[in-house]
């Protein structure tokens, strides 16, 4: 059992996955996001390799309407 | 034959900014749109090519086909401009703009703004120049929101920023431009591009702004809550074109109080006698 933050919002997984994974699990494969984990970038080739650990803390950002 | 008299500037009158040229002058903004269509239709219309995006959470397990910005303004054909609106704090800014770079493939230029308030949105100047200090440092390419402050723009161009946006007034007040003696000494002592960001509320706004000399003007709310937004960002690319060749062409002399007929003076039919 698993719990993260994303973006707020506690999360609860069964198993251990990678960044990559939750992205998937999230619809957000085929979108122009960036993810923050634990206040640190992870750059988008980082994504398989980055398992996700109990606790942390994910910002997933996208680009909005904005002046 | 006719002789031929161009109306163009005789040079190449390109907008550059971070060594990069562009046509248009008009830089706007993408938000407060109705839909994604006319947000389209209007930055179409503005003939803008850097439009301000904004940076913000996606929605989580929510609808996936929702539509994304990007696939509507797609960076191919757009210098994409993403800002810090909402930040109140140079670490806030900072940590936006590293995921803007990371969500744009490295992309680096952005605007920066840090705001102080949030009745006036008037920017925090101190944490601005922070920011500034930091992001350069990080090999970004600032933009930067700004007071219309001479002594304070003077400090971010010699920070390295890459241009000077000084409020006309308060963000979506379309007050119009309240101070046009701080900008006209901004651009003055200013070497690096200064655009007029905030406040433009009309067509005029942005030609009065261009004729003082500003390199450009960057607007968002003055064209998305017009009553026809297409319309207004055709009319604002328009006012920004017109104030920059009034500019270039050098307005005549102000003669005060002192009239000077248009007309001849001589061949006046006399006036006649009763």
């Amino acid at each position: 059992m698993l719990q993260v933050t994303i973006n707020g919002q506690p999360q609860h997984f069964d198993n251990s996955l990678s960044l990559q994974q939750l992205v998937e699990h999230l619809s957000l494969q085929n979108k122009r996001i960036a993810i923050e984990r634990n206040g640190e970038i992870v750059p988008r080739s980082q994504f398989s390799e980055q398992t996700l650990s109990d606790g942390d803390q994910l910002e997933i950002v996208v680009a909005v309407g904005g002046g | 034959m006719q002789p031929t008299i161009s109306i163009k500037a005789d040079f190449m009158d390109d907008f550059i900014v971070a060594d990069k040229h562009y046509s248009s002058r008009l830089l706007v903004g993408t938000g407060k749109y109705k839909d994604f269509n006319e947000t389209r239709a209007a930055i179409e219309a503005s003939g803008a090519q850097i439009i301000t995006i904004a940076i913000r959470r996606t929605n989580i397990g929510q609808n996936p086909n929702e539509p994304n910005l990007l696939d509507v303004l797609p960076p191919t054909q757009y210098t994409l401009l993403p800002n810090t609106a909402g930040c109140y704090s140079a670490d806030e800014a900072i940590r936006t703009l590293r995921l803007a770079r990371e969500l744009l493939n490295g992309h680096s230029l952005v605007k920066l703004e840090v705001l102080g308030d949030p009745k006036t949105l008037f920017p925090n100047v101190v944490e601005t120049i922070k920011a500034a200090e930091i992001l350069v440092k990080e090999n970004f390419q600032v933009m930067v929101y700004t007071s219309d402050d001479p002594i304070v723009a003077k400090q971010l161009e010699e920070i390295g920023c890459v241009a000077i946006m000084p409020l006309a007034s308060l963000i979506g007040s379309g007050m119009g431009i309240l101070n046009p003696w701080n900008l006209q000494i901004i651009i003055d002592n200013t070497k690096i591009p200064v655009l007029v960001d905030a406040g433009v509320g009309t067509a005029s706004d942005a030609a009065i702004a261009m004729e003082l000399g500003c390199d450009g003007v960057l607007m968002n709310t003055a064209i998305a809550t017009a009553q026809n937004p297409i319309m207004m960002a055709s009319a604002m690319r328009k006012a920004v074109e017109a104030g920059r060749e009034a500019y270039l062409a050098g307005r005549m002399a102000k003669k005060p109080y002192s009239a000077n007929p248009s007309s001849p003076l001589e061949g006046i039919l006399p006036a006649q006698s009763k």
